[in-house]
């Protein structure tokens, strides 16, 4: 009943083993499963792969271009590298050209923002990258959207590219993100493997772009397990940014939903995460073990050990794939064959397996994944 | 002579230090210092940073008008911050569910935010008079307050309005807004004349009226000022509501010059700031106009910095050195001038009544 993930399988093979692995729920849960709290917990079988289910596509968007001649600018958001999540995602589709498509290291400048700056500094930082003659421009961060359209309009001649947001100019290429569906699957991995029937949510700060996180965690949840018990909670109110980057809040909020009866943590806070990896690493025992889900990149890799050891898998957004991908484009002369929104179907968003926290339930998280992708679940973005 | 040099000598001799402290942070790391000036100067010819550095200025002039009225009095009004981020907010609120004829559009907002910046400092400065509470305390609460006040109130089901993944009020429409002067390379705002124009009504109120001699004594000795028929109770409410209404301006330069709305990434810490501008100005309407500036041009210099690969941090480095190191310049000099006066004073003893100390003796 272990298959791996992107091994291609017959349709029919496929959704015999998936009803058969739904059916036998009860023993993708770990040992402690058989106790009271555990049958508590009804859980709904997996959807059958319907006929021609979309195999995860590894296959490139499009060949690799020629970019030494590119000269790339990477406008940061708050945090900038090193938060082990969302800029450093995006360093690492810049390093990936660098590797892959022989774009030059000097030829590519980074610049961060700081914390709670005005918008003129966010347009003097773009506009500098542009008049330097850099082009593309990458801006990370959807707090770029009022700055980069007015640049953008100043400098018709460069192409730029948004991450989470969307800024309607020809030269502007918007790079959004699919995230309730990756994280409808963690949440779905989360209800699996949870045997106090209760999971937890804890986001970095209550936006617009977090709370759906939440939903697709929420949804993903309840469609394995419509009785499962989802703690949200955030580190900080919307307008105040400290909830991506402190860790000492992420510790508190996720040893509350702890102590409360959880024992599977998603975190969708930034830098604040590793509090919350810290917080689970504390509580989990041998008899009654915890987990955390990790966000944006795989932090089973980038966390520390044996921190990581909690961490079951990652809702991966894959921040890096879609810069990669917009250099190459732009490198390529051609912006258009880039997709709307980097989603399941593209691999723009997913789920990791790395340290083999969800290995026995891959089968099942695929069969949802083909659902979502084939459209016979729709996941909302709003909670 | 000597009063100009010691309101002088501290804040230069900070800077100068300061200035140390950032070039040996830079050879350590590798860059040169005077690369990393050149650059920072520089950058102000370049596209709008000149005229950012003055609005920014102008910005952290108002906060730091305001930090200076409480320290007047030795309050610290921490709350700053919540203060002009409630105001802009409830301001652009208002701003974009009205709509008035031109100017007084505007003056509406004005006024909403002055009102709302100065109750909302009445809370702490009620508790402070009639409860003892600390101000510093009952501020930095409400800061968190009002943190959460401002993310209920642009929730999209209260006033906000969703914009792709951001939530912002509802704009406000050009007859409120504040016309700025277009330079050509960026707008001015209109605003930065009503911050002038804060400073110079600063300084008649503390120099010219009979409130501003009141709330310079109380400053200077609450038992003494108690004594000569001030009352504490009221100075301490009408200086931190003072404090908040001048604070509850600070946001509108952007919101009635630039943003026309306020959104999740409006700016914060400008309440910071302004207490650290408001200390290197020593609370003169001048030397905060110069504190201002000289943090304005740090701020928005500091970009070219990226240029040369030094980290921006290092104009952290300098901020925060220029605040530390000027509260020990100015205790440094004073103590330096005291013991001088000491030394006058002792020799003139010595000279003049000469007779007298040899009887004694």
């Amino acid at each position: 009943m272990r298959h791996r993930r992107g091994m291609a399988f017959a349709a029919a093979v496929l959704s015999s083993a998936l009803v058969l692995a739904g059916c036998a729920r009860d023993t993708g849960t770990p040992a402690a499963g058989g106790d009271a709290a555990g049958t508590e917990c009804a859980r709904n079988a997996a959807p059958a792969a319907a006929g021609g289910a979309a195999a995860p596509s590894a296959a490139p968007i499009a060949p690799n271009a020629d970019a030494s001649a590119l000269r790339v600018g990477l406008a940061f958001d708050v945090g900038g590298r090193g938060d082990q999540s969302f800029n450093d995602s995006a360093y690492a589709g810049l390093e990936r050209a660098v590797a892959e498509l022989g774009l030059v290291q000097d030829n590519t400048r980074e610049v961060a923002a700081a914390t709670g700056e005005s918008e003129d500094a966010r347009v003097s930082r773009l506009r500098q990258l542009a008049t330097e003659g850099f082009s593309p421009v990458v801006a990370v961060g959807f707090a770029y959207s009022e700055s980069l359209t007015t640049v953008a309009a100043e400098f018709p001649d460069t192409q730029f590219a948004i991450v989470d947001s969307v800024v309607d100019l020809p030269n502007v290429t918007s790079l959004t993100f699919a995230a309730e569906q990756g994280s409808f699957l963690v949440g779905a991995a989360a209800a699996m493997r949870t045997t106090s029937c209760q999971i937890g949510f804890v986001g970095g700060v209550e936006v617009p772009l977090i709370q759906a996180f939440e939903a697709g965690f929420v949804q993903g949840a309840k469609a394995v397990a419509p009785d499962v018990e989802v703690d949200v909670d955030y580190i900080s109110p919307a307008g105040d940014f400290s909830g991506f980057n402190d860790p000492a809040r992420g510790t508190e909020v996720a040893r509350g939903q702890l102590d409360s009866g959880a024992d599977v943590v998603y975190h969708a806070a930034g830098g604040s995460g590793q509090g919350v990896f810290e917080a689970v690493a504390a509580a989990t025992t041998a008899e009654a073990p915890k987990y955390a889900i990790g966000v944006d990149s795989d932090q089973f890799n980038t966390v520390a050990a044996p921190t990581n050891e909690v961490i079951m898998t990652s809702m991966l957004k894959r921040v890096d794939v879609a810069v990669f991908n917009f250099i190459n484009a732009v490198a390529a002369g051609d912006t258009s064959v880039l997709p709307q929104t980097f989603d399941l179907s593209v691999d723009g968003v997913g789920y990791s397996t790395t340290g083999g926290g969800v290995d026995d339930l891959v089968a099942d998280l695929d069969a949802y994944k083909a659902a979502i992708i084939n459209g016979d679940i729709t996941v909302s973005s709003t909670p | 002579m000597s009063r100009i040099r010691s309101a002088l000598l501290p804040p230069a001799l900070a800077i100068l230090f300061a200035a140390a402290l950032c070039a040996v942070a830079l050879v350590i790391s590798g860059a040169s210092p005077l690369t990393a000036l050149g650059v920072m100067i520089g950058q102000v010819g370049q596209g709008t940073t000149a005229v950012d550095i003055v609005n920014s200025a102008a910005i952290y002039y108002i906060v730091a008008l305001a930090a200076a009225i409480g320290f007047q009095m030795k309050l610290f009004n921490i709350g700053i911050e919540g203060q002009y981020r409630l105001a802009a907010c409830v301001a652009a609120i208002v701003g974009g569910l009205i709509v008035l004829p031109p100017v007084l559009h505007t003056l509406v907002i004005i006024v909403v935010a002055v009102l709302v910046g100065a109750v909302w400092a009445g809370i702490p400065a009620l508790l402070k008079a009639y409860r003892g509470v600390s101000e510093v305390i009952s501020t930095i609460m409400l800061n968190a307050v009002s943190l959460g006040a401002i993310a209920f109130l642009i929730r999209p089901d209260s006033f906000g309005v969703l914009q792709g993944n951001n939530i912002s009020t509802k704009p406000i429409e050009p007859s409120g807004q504040f016309p700025g002067l277009d330079t050509g390379a960026g707008t001015i705002f209109g605003m930065v004349v009503v911050a002038v124009l804060l400073g110079v009504g600063y300084w008649f109120l503390l120099n010219r009226t009979r409130f501003g001699f009141e709330l310079r004594a109380s400053g200077e000795s609450a038992t003494a000022a108690t004594a000569g028929g001030v009352n504490a109770k009221r100075m301490v409410i009408i200086a931190l509501v003072l404090s908040g209404a001048v604070a509850g301006l600070a946001g509108l330069p952007e919101v009635l010059g630039r943003d026309f709305a306020y959104t999740l990434t409006s700016p914060q810490g400008y309440g910071f700031t302004g207490l650290a501008v408001a200390l290197l100005g020593r609370n003169h309407p001048a030397g905060i106009a110069f504190g201002a500036l000289l943090w304005a041009f740090l701020d928005k210099s500091a970009i070219a910095l990226d240029n040369i690969g030094v980290p921006r941090d290092i104009v952290l480095i300098m901020q925060g050195s220029v605040v530390l190191s000027v509260v020990v310049a100015y205790e440094v000099v004073r103590r330096y001038e005291l013991a001088a006066e000491q030394r006058r004073v002792a020799a003139q003893l010595r000279g003049a009544p000469a007779a007298d100390k040899e009887v004694v003796g």
